[in-house]
């Protein structure tokens, strides 16, 4: 088929038209009937499965619980959230603009973060300057502390990483002296920012605590062949294994200890383990496996919460970030209901007081009172460190043996 | 050709690009910053896509290697941004961009055709391996922050000036010895050779300017991110973006990339902005209607229909064969 060039032209002009007027037009922003919230997420790219299940969900969900009750209460008129969504395909720069266009094109009241600890350091600069609040659900950063101090209203909702390496040290070490296990500990982490993060953590705090790292290696992200360090490592004598794992290599781990029927007494995964994939595909093997994160799944407002994420997700949240940014954005919502107006100041203000009612119990942003260690038990995954947290769980010690593998 | 036509045909485009840059410089003071959210986006563009097409528009090497380079000055940035000023930062950026590009060109540029492109990309992931395996053995922390007191508008009036600095070069390498002996490269090597060039060393002078220009830029680009690692410092997409962008645009020419590049930007924008959910399929239809209405790129468009019937420009028109590439 020949097309004219008069046509051709003609379309190409009219195309170019239409662009250049839908990005300069854009969305403008509208009368205060409506609270406009805004995130860049990544819904594509290597960042998407983590967005998919820690933080999408639960943004999604709140914003429809929020609307069903009628909105927002702000003074004593109710007002709806309306959302504006971009794809940040995982990139700094895509998330930087993004964060841009939502200020001052979009020109929303409240911007959610971003998911995943690059992502939301590249955006925290541009909230700050801009006067946004940011609520940093999915960022382990040990700078976490100098982070905050440097823009005033962010919040590092899960620490650092230095926290979970060291809980897990005391509460191993704690086993150690009862006679439990011996000095022997194999970590190996992936070699990516929170894997060697906490293994970096997790050295210096085994150390202290007199442990021998009998194993100490990195794994490459998306390695396929773990059965050679599962195997090497079966044979050094440790007690305890850690693996500072991603979801993928979290599965492969756990996959090839059971094949190979390496059952140390305890079994420390990374990433991954809480997440509910986890449960369903070793089933009854899960019990007993240890990792970071944890729920009180007896405390009726966690129970009720992961009621309802079912129903809406049609799947459980995980039992760590789902939980910290979920009593975030009860923080948010509360914070705006007691400022009694949309003023960004006012907001900011009362979210910087604390003291919000959320699943964490008395709450504010950044709070690490969850749970750093956490084991399958009875197809639950329960908080049992810090020990001298309210409903901490006994550990199940020894690990059970694999059942799959026999 | 006397004298006089010469010195009119080389002041005249560089007095009327003088005016532009100045107009542009003005830019921050106009519009919010989101305009220059997407100004920077267009201007590192044009720069990633010119001096892409510096190298590849004449010799035919398509290179997709830009990410290299690019992540390569970030990296500079965030090692050295706190300890230097950061003018001496971009200078060690440079020589850093230098050296690699010197032992990339001396070891590959003999490679030819499919050969160099699937090199390049190899490049990527060998580099982005070998950043990775320092962080995590080395230093032991595999993300780098980068806190500098840099603001956009600054981004913006260093891309600015490293663009003009860049379509300066081009503009004097076009009439050149060293761009003559380039095309006579890229018509047919063995003729080159036999005109007595050094076939090599006008290729590896070439691939290294160009890389200057890539790394510098991801030095500038830098600090707008507060923290990078391998994986954001070396993504692959960027290479394919440029190649894009060039192609569209027109890679023989000296503005045709840019050609390509503003376009192609604000279609990313619209797209992202418009249709979160359906980006790719959107891209791909939009790509496919592009090939369909524009197979000889922007530019091509331009001489069929605008410009002079030959070209003015001693870089040669873009042939459809390369579109088709």
């Amino acid at each position: 088929m020949q097309i004219s060039s008069r046509l051709r032209i003609a379309t190409l002009a009219a195309a170019t038209t239409a662009l250049i007027g839908t990005a300069l037009l854009g969305a403008q922003a509208q009368a205060q009937d409506t609270y406009r919230i805004g995130y860049a997420i990544s819904k594509t790219g290597p960042g998407a499965p983590g967005a998919n299940t820690s933080t999408i969900p639960n943004y999604e969900m709140w914003v429809k619980e929020v609307n069903d009750a009628g909105g927002l209460k702000v003074g004593d008129k109710m007002i709806p959230i309306e959302v504006v969504e971009y794809d940040d395909r995982s990139s700094s720069e895509e998330a930087v603009r993004a964060i841009e266009r939502l200020i001052n094109q979009d020109k929303v009241d409240f911007i959610l973060s971003p998911w995943g600890t690059g992502l939301n350091l590249a955006v925290a600069p541009i909230l700050d300057r801009a006067g946004y609040a940011h609520l940093a659900g999915t960022a382990v950063s040990d700078k976490a502390p100098q982070l905050s101090k440097r823009w005033k209203n962010s919040y590092w909702l899960l620490g650092t990483g230095s926290q979970y390496a060291n809980e897990l040290a005391t509460f191993l070490d704690q086993l150690k002296s009862d006679g439990k296990i011996n000095n022997k500990v194999a970590m190996i982490a992936v070699a990516d920012g929170f894997g060697i993060e906490l293994s970096n953590a997790g050295r210096k705090a085994l150390e202290k605590h007199d442990f021998e790292l009998v194993y100490d290696k990195t794994y490459p992200l998306g390695s396929q062949d773990l059965a050679t360090i599962v195997n090497e490592i079966k044979s050094l004598g440790a007690d305890t294994f850690v693996a500072f794992s991603y979801p993928p290599g979290t599965l492969g781990l756990t996959e090839q200890a059971r094949v190979l029927n390496f059952n140390p007494k305890i079994f420390y995964a990374g990433v991954g383990t809480a997440f509910p994939l986890y449960k369903d595909r070793f089933g009854a093997d899960a019990e007993g496996v240890v990792s970071l994160g944890g729920a009180s799944e007896t405390d009726p407002k966690i129970a009720d919460y992961i009621k309802r994420h079912i129903a809406f997700a049609g799947r459980e949240p995980d039992r760590w970030a789902s939980i910290v940014n979920w009593a975030s954005l009860q923080s948010l919502q509360q914070a705006i209901e007691r400022a009694g107006s949309t003023d960004r100041d006012a907001i900011n203000a009362e979210l910087a007081k604390g003291g919000f009612d959320t699943i964490l119990g008395s709450y504010k942003p950044g709070d690490q009172n969850f749970w750093q260690v956490g084991q399958w038990q009875d197809g639950k995954f329960v908080g049992i460190a810090p020990t001298s947290m309210d409903g901490a769980q006994a550990l199940i010690f020894p690990k059970p043996d694999w059942k799959g593998a026999q | 050709m006397n004298i006089v036509t010469f010195k009119s045909d080389f002041i005249k485009p560089v007095i009327l690009g003088a005016i532009i840059f100045a107009a542009l410089a003005f830019l921050p003071s106009l519009v919010d910053s989101y305009y220059m959210s997407l100004a920077i986006s267009i201007t590192s563009f044009a720069i990633l896509a010119t001096a892409w097409a510096m190298f590849s528009g004449p010799t035919r090497y398509i290179s997709l290697a830009t990410v290299v380079f690019f992540g390569i000055g970030a990296y500079t940035v965030a090692v050295l941004g706190e300890i230097l000023p950061f003018p001496v930062v971009l200078i060690c950026a440079a020589l850093a961009g230098t050296v690699l590009a010197l032992l990339v060109g001396f070891s590959t540029l003999r490679l030819a055709g499919v050969y160099f492109v699937i090199f390049t990309f190899g490049l990527t992931e060998l580099v982005r391996q070998v950043v990775s395996w320092y962080e995590v053995n080395v230093t032991r922390e595999l993300g780098r922050y980068i806190f500098l007191d840099i603001t956009q508008d600054d981004i913006y009036w260093q891309l600015l000036t490293l663009l003009a600095v860049l379509l300066l070069t081009g503009f004097i390498l076009g009439r050149s010895r060293l761009g003559f002996a380039l095309r006579i490269i890229g018509e047919d090597e063995t003729v080159a050779k036999h005109c007595g060039i050094n076939v090599t060393r006008v290729k590896v002078a070439l691939f290294v300017l160009s890389a200057v220009f890539m790394t510098l830029t991801g030095a500038i680009m830098a600090p707008r991110w507060t923290y990078i690692d391998p994986v954001i410092a070396f993504n692959p997409m960027l290479s394919f973006q440029v190649v894009i962008m060039a192609l569209l645009g027109g890679p023989r020419r000296l503005l045709g990339p840019i050609l390509g590049v503003i376009p192609l930007t604000l279609l990313f924008e619209v797209l992202t902005a418009n249709f979160p959910n359906h980006f790719s399929i959107m891209l791909g239809v939009t790509f496919m209607v592009i090939v369909y209405l524009l197979p000889g790129g922007v530019i091509g468009l331009y001489e069929k229909y605008g410009g002079p019937n030959k070209p003015s420009h001693p870089n040669g028109p873009p042939t459809t064969k390369e579109k088709t590439a």
